[in-house]
């Protein structure tokens, strides 16, 4: 045992119990059930342990063993593409797919959540060392607190307000609101989408939001996510039954046309106000300059 | 290969309305349509999109 014994198992441990914290299996079935998690906190463990001998290594005067922190992230970068991949494949099976832009927002959340454990270890760690572990305790829990609220996102219902509208047709025309959705021409399939359909109209806060909820990426989302926690009423070989989420090009508000198994207007609205804003799909419009919109 | 946009299959009770280019299917009641429609839909794994009382086309998504 040296000096630098203790201080590294506990940098260790706080690393990987950070990241157990911002481990959360939850409706969206994602990181799967067991495996799935155990990959991700050996990975955590992995980056801990990293994080852990930095502290360590400066007070040796090791400086070139700060080099060791491009290996990790490269090897987070790793971790990235893995779950692109995976996520990529499965899509091709989902009823309702995903959508590249959600996937690339879980992808990056998973490598970014190790970084936040490399940083987690390395503070508590650096803190057990240059003062006595009740500090490092206290600057751990500041750090997951630190963590928790940099990985938590926005939530669609800060952006638009949700209102849910019946359905209708008009001819062949499948509208919400007045958003056309799609043209579907046998009677009897318009009969089933009337009877298991649901219309919502998502209608945009602020000018921002109006570009965020344009995306693709974004409206797939929706779409994915209501279908995951209502349940779908579709199968392979009905391309007709389709949930789809149209824009109303005139002031951006969106249609959205899902068919839930559960026909819950209150869940399917707050399932609706819960699906994460995609990074990507943020838009600052308002931000360049010289472009201040009221809306 | 993937097609995408692509009209499978015409449907219709009026000869006049379509020529020759794809699958043309004609028939003689709106009944016999919908049901002829209905099949083709299952069958081509496309979406029947009425373009008329008497046109419908599946077109593959």
């Amino acid at each position: 045992m040296t000096e630098f014994t203790l201080p590294i198992a506990f940098g260790i441990f706080t690393g990987t119990f950070s990241r157990l914290l911002m481990l959360r299996t939850d409706y969206r079935q994602y990181p799967t059930y067991l495996h799935g998690k155990i990959i991700h906190v050996a990975l955590g463990f992995i980056a801990s342990g990293l994080g852990a001998v930095f502290g360590p290594a400066i007070i040796q005067e090791e400086y070139t063993a700060i080099t060791f922190l491009t290996v990790a992230a490269s090897q987070f970068r790793e971790v990235r593409n893995m779950e692109r991949n995976t996520l990529t494949e499965l899509d091709n099976y989902e009823l309702v797919t995903r959508g590249k832009t959600y996937i690339e927002g879980i992808a990056i959340a998973f490598e970014s959540r190790n970084y936040l454990v490399i940083f987690t270890s390395l503070v508590s760690t650096l803190a057990y060392l240059l003062f006595n572990i009740w500090i490092g305790i206290i600057v751990a829990i500041a750090s997951m607190i630190l963590s928790h609220y940099l990985m938590s996102g926005g939530k669609l219902k800060e952006i638009v307000d949700i209102e849910y509208v019946e359905p209708r047709f008009d001819g062949a025309g499948l509208y919400v609101d007045n958003i056309y959705i799609m043209n579907i021409g046998l009677p009897e399939r318009q009969k089933e989408v009337l009877r298991y359909g649901m219309g919502f109209i998502l209608k945009p806060k602020s000018f921002n939001a109006r570009a965020t909820i344009a995306n693709l990426g974004q409206r797939q989302a929706i779409l994915h996510d209501v279908s995951t926690a209502l349940g779908v009423y579709r199968d392979s070989g009905t391309p007709a039954l389709v949930p789809l989420a149209k824009r109303d090009l005139d002031d951006g508000r969106v249609g959205v046309f899902v068919l839930p198994q559960d026909r819950d207007i209150e869940k399917a609205i707050k399932v609706i106000g819960d699906v994460p804003t995609l990074e990507n799909a943020i838009r600052m419009s308002t931000e360049k300059v010289g472009m201040k919109h009221e809306s | 290969m993937n097609l995408e946009k692509y009209i499978l299959a015409v449907i219709t009770t009026n000869k006049d309305k379509v020529a020759a280019g794809t699958g043309v299917f004609y028939c003689d009641s709106k009944q016999e349509m919908e049901s002829v429609t209905a099949n083709l839909e299952a069958i081509l794994d496309g979406i029947a999109h009425g373009l008329s009382d008497e046109l419908y086309v599946i077109v593959k998504h």
